[in-house]
This record gives C-alpha cells, structure tokens and sequence, in this order.
C-alpha cells in the first residue's frame, strides 16, 4: 500500500512540477516579454524583471531584448548639394519601446534591422542632397589652422567653405524625422551618427590631385622665398664689401695725402730757407745717376776743365 | 516485466523496498548536484553582479560566494579593473608587431562585418575604418586607439547589448566628426591632442547618455599621415622647406666667411697706407734734416764747400762715362771729324 501510495505521490509531484515549470518565466534585466496565447498577443508586454506567472501550455512567451542596440546601416551613395559623389555610412542607437507593436509590426530583430536600412537610407540621402558637403563633414564654424610652425604655407587667396548648418544639425533632422516614422514600430531611434564619409573613386582621384598641386604650389613658395632671402643675403654681402673696400681706399688715400702733403711741407719749410743751395746740391746729387754710361761731349767754358786750359 | 524479455534496459535490482531512507536519499543528492549551483568565485579584477531569477539583487566582491542554487540566483562576472582596447585603422597582431591590412577576416577569425561595412568595390577594411575628411575636404589616414575600463558593472551589464560594437562605432563616428571640423594641416601636426582630447570628451559624453557605465580612459592617435597617393608632395613641402633653410643658411656661411676677409683686407690697406705715410713724412724729415745740416755747415765756407761739393760729384760721374770728348769753347763744326760709331774695345782710332 505504502509503495502504491509513494509511487502516485512521485507522479503527482513531478506532473505538479511540469505543470509549474511551464507556468512560471523568468524575465531577465535584459529582456521584456509579450504573452502570446493561441498566436495572439495577450496584455501588456512584461517589462519588470523577477519571476512571472501565466497560464500553462495555453500561453507562450516571446521574449525581447531591452537593452540599447546596435544598428549600422550600409554605406551608399549620395550626391551633394554641390554635386560631390560620396558615400555615407550612418549608424545608429535603437531600442524595442513597445514590444507588442514590434511583435505586430517588425515580428523580430532580423527584419527591423533591414526595415531600418531601407528607411534610414531614404531619410538621410533626402537631407545630405539638400546641403553642400562642407555641411555634412564640418560641425563648428572654427577657423582652420592653416599655418604650421608659425609660416603660413599656403598661398591662400581662396577663404575656406563657410557652412550653412553643420554636421550636428543635418544629423538631428535626420534623426527627428526618423524618429516619428519609426515610432510607429515601436522602436525608439535614440541616436543618429554619421560614422563615414568618403568620396567615390572618380571624386576621390580629383581630391588628390587638388591636395598634390596645393602642396606642389607651397613647395615652389618656399622655394622661391628662399631664393629671394638669398638674393637678398647676397646683395646685403655685397654691398657690405663694396663700402669696407671704398672706405678703406678713402681711408687709404686720406693718410697718403696727408703725409704727402706734409712731406711736402717738411721739404717746402727746409729748402726754402735756401732755394739757389738747394738747387745746386740737388743737382749735384743726382748727376751721377742720371750720366751713368754713354757719351758725354764737354766743352772746356765748363767749371771742371777750364784748368785744362790754363792755370787761372 | 515480461518473462520472454528478461533485460528492458532496466538495471536488476534486489527488490527495493521504498522507506523512510528515501527522504534524506534524496536531500543529500539534491545537495550534492547543487554544490555547482551554489558556489563560485570572483577574480580579483572582476566584481559579481547577481541576479534572482533575472532580477537585480547584488553585487559580489573578489573571492568565494555563495548564492541560491539551480538556477534561482544567476551570476555575471564583470572585468572592473581591465584596461580594453580598441583599435582603428590597423590590428595589433603580436605585441610589437602591427599591420594595417587584415583582408576580410579579422586576426581572431572574427568577422570584420566587411561586406556592411566597406564600400563596394574596396578591399582594405583597415583603410576604411582610417581613411576621412578633414575639414578642409581633404582626406588623410588616422589611425588610433580608444582604452575603456568599467565603471558601472550594473550598468554595463543591462544597458547596452554589445558594448564593443557600440564603442566601435560611436568612435569612428565621433573621430570622424572632430577631424572633419579641424584642416589636414592641424590633423598632421599642431591639432593631435586637441583632436585627442575632444574625441575623449565627446566620447563619453555619448556613452554617458547611454548609461553605458563605461569610462573612456585615453584615445591616443598612432599613425596620421596623407593618402599613400599624395605623401610624395606632403614630403615635398617639407624638403623645400629644408632646402628653403639650407640655401639660407648657405648664404649666411658665404656672407660670413667673406666680410670679416674684406674687413682684414680693408686694415691691411689701412695700414699700408699708415706705412707709406710714416715712411714719406720720416723720408721728408731726414732730406730736410740733411740739407738744413749741410746747409748749415755750408754757411760757414760757401764758395769753398760749393767747389768741393762740384768736384765730389765729377768724381762720380765722369769715371763712368765711356766715351768723353772735350772740346774748344771756339770751335766749331766738328760734325766732319767725329767718329759716330761706338767705340770698339781696345779702343782703335778709326
């Protein structure tokens, strides 16, 4: 009788047991649950986390994540207002708000992930085709350093774009007008980012050769002013030498005219004091000089031969 | 059990006799299997975040805990103390080695999510994760790193799904947006850690929004450099600007060693000219000084020391000359008599 009785109550308890288990769900901190009783959604979705109650087999649990999800779009391609091809890449912060309405609308996360495709990458060619590039790349309207080291390499005659609106704005009208539209899914679209721009090849190819010649013509800048500092160097240099060769010559020719003319003073106060004597011995000194060889005719009037002739 | 089947898969056993020995049988199996479910461990960089049939309750520190078995209490283990770290534009392979091309797998066999990603048509995941605009609408490569720690487990644990990825893009997103507002020449050079800076503050500024529990430790640029196809004119900017200094220089050197030269020179004349003035005015002073002695002296006798002085200086001349010829006051006409070839040696009368 015992061994019957143990034996009814180890069925019972494991039927109570089964009937338990598939009447109690746990909701995770990470998940909000819709009831689902014969395929239908049944009351509002469970949202707080613990242990839950709910009728056996009759109804089911679906569970959704809660937490703040990860979309990224593809990147595709978009023209400017100011006709530059680029491509763009937006990216995006997303979470289940009301899981009855993505149950309805969406059914899973697969398939939200490429409604949100096709209806960001709507909403955000429609926004960048209406603005210039500039505004899609640029978000403050700071002045760009142009300068580096403190030169100013660029020969900048053109100012840089101005923008109209900026990055941050294009990127909340995006995401404003995502917003609602997306709503209706019951997702909230909580944050939009442009995660990449880049030019398309034939674009890109064309920026290149913009940011070489730039580079080329800063090149030949600096170039060109070192030449004329040089230039410059050398004319100072020369200069320079002309006037220390000039001023020593004037220097030069000053001290020799002034011993010149001192000399010639020296001399004029000495042999003025006497000029017939001067005259006299000046000669005389330089006689032998002057008649160092050759042939001498005399007559016998002069001063040295007149003996030859007689004795007075 | 039928008799024609001896062995259903059932073990044989002695008869059993359900007792009162069931119970504890029964409690001590339950508390056997439960041994798992009831212990565990924390590491010393980790902190526990416990949940009570998915609720919230507590947090554990490092070391051994208990919790309630099967499944009733559940527990995340959270790195606290790690430094992670996420790269952009390259993938450190080994520690000291890095490279910027993985093709379309990732190092760890992840999947580098290419095909959403990239662009049709490219092929280098890295470049495109690197390659943006600057403010100026040029492009240049970037390459950097973002470190995160945590500092909300709870918060970490329940808000965001995919933490990684969320950082990942939100980087990209925020350094493209900080880039895009400074010029290529600021990215390459002076603006680096204003860039770093604003990233880092933006950054978690959105993850605070979030409520991601995640601190953004550092971003720290690596490698930024202009596009492979335009690094030949940057690095031809920076020549010129060498040779710019070079030729300068150069001219400098030459005006140099050429000034203080003529400067030399310049004194060399000077004193030259300081010679010949003390020699003229020395030279000048000794004739006056001699003639004003002889004359002098002169004074005393003159007609006699004239004549001497005129004798002294035939004396010098006249031995000297050749070929003297002394003629008649009277005469006249010698043109016919006289030889006017060069006397010979020897002296022949001709």
């Amino acid at each position: 009788m015992k061994e019957r009785n143990l034996g009814v109550i180890l069925i019972l308890a494991s039927v109570l047991g089964i009937v338990l288990l598939n009447s109690a769900f746990i909701v995770d901190e990470t998940e909000q649950v819709v009831i689902i009783q014969f395929g239908e959604p049944m009351g509002e979705p469970t949202q707080t986390p613990g242990l839950h109650w709910k009728t056996p087999f009759i109804q089911d649990v679906k569970k959704f994540d809660k937490r703040i999800l990860n979309w990224d779009g593809y990147p595709s391609e978009v023209p400017t207002r100011d006709k530059k091809f680029i491509w763009v890449d937006v990216t995006g912060r997303w979470r289940i708000a009301d899981p009855l309405k993505f149950l309805q609308t969406m059914h899973d996360e697969r398939n939200a992930q490429s409604r949100l495709d096709d209806i960001m990458d709507g909403i955000t060619r429609n926004h960048i085709t209406r603005h210039n590039l500039v505004d899609v790349v640029r978000s403050t309207d700071r002045i760009l350093g142009i300068k580096t080291e403190g030169e100013d390499i660029m020969a900048d005659d053109k100012t840089y774009e101005k923008t109209e609106i900026g990055r941050d704005a294009i990127t909340r009208n995006i995401l404003e007008e995502a917003k609602t539209i997306i709503a209706e899914y019951g997702i909230e679209l909580i944050d939009l980012r442009i995660k990449r721009v880049s030019y398309i090849p034939s674009v890109q190819q064309k920026v290149y050769e913009r940011m070489i010649s730039e580079r080329k013509r800063a090149a030949e800048l600096l170039r060109s002013e070192g030449q004329g500092v040089r230039a410059e160097i050398e004319g100072k240099r020369d200069k320079e030498l002309q006037r220390i060769s000039s001023e020593a010559y004037r220097d030069a020719q000053k001290l020799r005219g002034q011993a010149d003319a001192e000399a010639t003073q020296i001399y004029g106060d000495a042999f003025s004091k006497d000029p017939d004597f001067y005259a006299f011995t000046g000669s005389l000194e330089r006689y032998p000089e002057a008649l160092k060889h050759g042939r001498l005719v005399m007559t016998t009037e002069g001063e040295f031969f007149k003996y030859l002739k007689k004795i007075e | 059990m039928d008799i024609n089947y001896p062995n259903q898969g059932m073990p044989k056993l002695p008869p059993l006799k359900p007792g009162p020995w069931i119970i504890p049988v029964i409690l001590i199996s339950l508390i056997l299997s439960s041994i798992n479910t009831i212990f565990y461990q924390v590491g010393p960089d980790e902190i526990g975040v416990v949940q009570q049939f998915g609720k919230y309750v507590r947090l554990s520190d490092p070391g051994l805990r208990f919790k309630l078995p099967f499944g009733i209490e559940t527990v995340r283990r959270i790195k606290v103390t790690h430094i992670f770290k996420e790269e952009f534009g390259f993938r450190t392979v080994t520690a000291g080695t890095r490279t910027v091309y993985a093709g379309r797998e990732g190092f760890y066999g992840e999947n580098v999510r290419v095909n959403r990603q990239m662009r049709p048509g490219s092929d280098d995941p890295f470049l495109e994760e690197s390659l943006m605009l600057t403010g100026d609408l040029n492009m240049a490569i970037v390459e950097w790193i973002v470190q995160y720690t945590v500092k909300d487990p709870v918060q970490f644990a329940f808000r965001v799904r995919d933490p990684r990825e969320t950082i990942r893009n939100m980087s990209e997103a925020v350094m493209r947006l900080i880039v895009g507002d400074h010029s290529i020449n600021e990215v390459l050079t002076a603006g680096r850690m204003n860039i770093q800076e604003e990233v880092e503050k933006k950054l978690q500024e959105l993850l605070d929004d979030y409520g991601a529990g995640i601190a953004i430790r550092n971003v720290i640029l690596q490698d930024v450099t202009p596009p492979n196809e335009v690094k030949p004119s940057f690095n031809e900017v920076n020549e010129a600007r060498q040779e710019q200094e070079k030729v300068i220089n150069q001219a400098w050197e030459a005006y140099n060693s050429v000034i203080p030269k003529a400067r030399g020179q310049a004194e060399q004349i000077l004193r030259e000219a300081e010679g010949y003035s003390l020699q003229r005015i020395n030279r000048a002073k000794g004739d006056a000084e001699r003639f004003t002695l002889t004359w002098e002296a002169y004074k005393q006798a003159p007609i006699v020391t004239k004549k001497r002085l005129y004798l002294e200086m035939v004396e010098k001349v006249l031995p000297g000359i050749e070929d003297k010829i002394i003629i008649d006051e009277a005469q006249k006409g010698i043109l016919p008599l006289l030889n006017l070839n060069p006397p010979k040696k020897g002296g022949e009368p001709s």
